[in-house]
């Protein structure tokens, strides 16, 4: 299998000619590091750190995971995060809101 | 070292003398004592592989899929009701070129409950994309599995290795199990070109539209293809070490015969032995045993039958609505030909009822009385 540069940023484009060209199974040939799924989103959830009181459910139910915390606030990878907005949805003390997405 | 074991345990045995390293399974009667021996050769020490407890056969041949995917040599067996719930994941496994290899002990299908031998179960499967070998003795069980996980590795395609309920899984012969040595020189370790690693992660079975999801499908079919010649070669291999070979089909007296008896699985020794009553009686009969059933070795089967004047092809299952399942393949493979070849379609034994003497030479006197061929007949229904 050919070694993909980890560090790029943008999703590596193979193009094929041929069948023959095609590895037997549907396996992608470049990492899956490259795929940053963060680019699906639409709404993005934002953290408010003053009325987050650390207690780990938004953490605990993101289903990516794509939540770390960090000296007791959570710390979103938006490289990974779909906006799918569980996390609005289970914090109690409404710390995390929507906001547009800007590209 | 010769055992005195069950058609079950030869399956267990070839798993281990193949190193199988991975074992998810799912007990199901009448395979229940494959998965038994090998979770008790597991627990003692005698195989190093994961024997993985699962909560349905769906999920054994999911777990198979992953552990094939990280490139472990992957073993499982099932049956009837069993294999039928696997359905999903049996094309799954073909289309991601995985090379699992399981046993599938023939059972009918039901309702009604029923645990005897039946073919329909293995041939509902025939367009997943497994490579499927009926046997007919223990011996060959167990061959045949270290021969699956040859061509399967070869070739990246899944492999079934089916065997008749209770007439052979649970009766008795003498088989060989073959030195590991013998077995580690004929069968190197498995190591693919695309696996799953944590370290180099790559996407498996991601989406692909209609401009290659085609081709993928075209070069399954060529592997198919390719592997009838593998299979051949797999086999020769095998004799030179072992002493045993099978073939994709076994011509039993054919050269000189009138009539032709196509059969498979455990119901040839039968047909054999009514052959050789036959031929004492002056009768030109002779039989071809299909052994390999995907790839279907249409050649073979052309050239058998070139040398005959009937064929009667007896089916231990049924596709309703239409006919027996090798006399659907045999009758397409001989399409063709120049020369037309009157072939019979027979079912028998369903649900495990007996396929004794009389049912062949029922059969053998249908095939002689010059009636026209016919589809279907019904070998000992009660009237």
């Amino acid at each position: 299998m050919e070694k993909s540069d980890s560090n790029k940023d943008k999703p590596k484009i193979i193009k094929f000619k041929s069948h023959k060209d095609l590895p037997l199974c549907a396996v992608s040939l470049a990492s899956t590091r490259n795929n940053k799924t963060g680019t699906w989103r639409t709404i993005k959830p934002i953290v408010l750190e003053k009325k987050c009181t650390s207690c780990l459910l938004c953490w605990k139910f993101c289903p990516e995971p794509c939540i770390t915390m960090e000296n007791g606030i959570p710390v979103i990878d938006y490289d990974y995060c779909k906006g799918c907005g569980i996390c609005i949805e289970v914090c109690p003390s409404k710390a995390i809101v929507f906001a547009e997405e800007e590209r | 070292m010769k055992l005195v074991i069950t058609g079950n345990h030869a399956v267990s045995y070839g798993a281990k003398v193949s190193r199988a390293e991975v074992i998810p399974a799912y007990p199901i009667t009448p395979q229940t004592e494959v998965v038994e021996k090998l979770s008790t050769m597991v627990s003692e020490g005698e195989l190093r592989a994961k024997f993985i407890k699962v909560e349905s056969e769906h999920s054994a041949m999911a777990a198979c899929i992953g552990a094939s995917a990280v490139g472990a040599r992957t073993f499982t067996a099932t049956s009837s009701q069993g294999l039928a719930l696997m359905h999903e994941m049996l094309h799954w496994a073909a289309n991601a070129r995985l090379p699992v290899v399981m046993a599938n002990i023939n059972r009918s299908m039901g309702p009604p409950w029923n645990i005897w031998a039946d073919q329909t179960d293995s041939l509902a499967q025939r367009d997943t994309g497994w490579l499927q070998f009926y046997c007919e003795t223990n011996q060959e069980i167990l061959d045949t599995i270290i021969q699956s996980y040859k061509v399967c590795e070869k070739i990246l395609l899944p492999g079934m290795v089916i065997l008749d309920a209770f007439i052979l899984s649970h009766t008795s012969e003498a088989v060989d199990i073959p030195d590991q040595e013998l077995v580690d020189k004929y069968l190197p370790s498995f190591n693919p070109r695309y696996k799953l690693d944590v370290n180099e992660p790559h996407a498996f079975g991601g989406l692909t539209g209609p401009d290659w999801y085609y081709e993928l499908r075209y070069k399954i079919q060529n592997a198919m293809e390719e592997a009838l010649d593998v299979i051949k070669e797999a086999d020769n291999d095998f004799k030179k070490l072992f002493g045993r070979g099978y073939g994709l089909v076994e011509e039993y007296r054919a050269d000189d015969a009138e009539t032709l008896l196509v059969v498979s699985g455990s119901m040839s020794s039968t047909a054999k032995e009514v052959v050789d009553m036959m031929r004492q009686e002056g009768e030109r009969i002779g039989l071809l045993r299909i052994r390999v059933f995907r790839p279907f070795p249409k050649d073979e089967v052309r050239r058998v039958a070139r040398k005959v004047k009937r064929i009667g092809v007896i089916d231990r299952n049924i596709s309703f609505g239409s006919e027996g399942i090798f006399f659907q393949e045999v009758k397409s493979a001989l399409c063709n030909e120049e020369r037309k070849i009157p072939v019979h379609g027979f079912i028998a034994g369903l649900g495990g009822r007996d396929m004794v003497v009389e049912s062949f030479k029922e059969i053998i006197r249908f095939l002689k009385s010059g009636d026209s061929p016919k589809d279907i007949r019904w070998i000992g229904v009660k009237k």
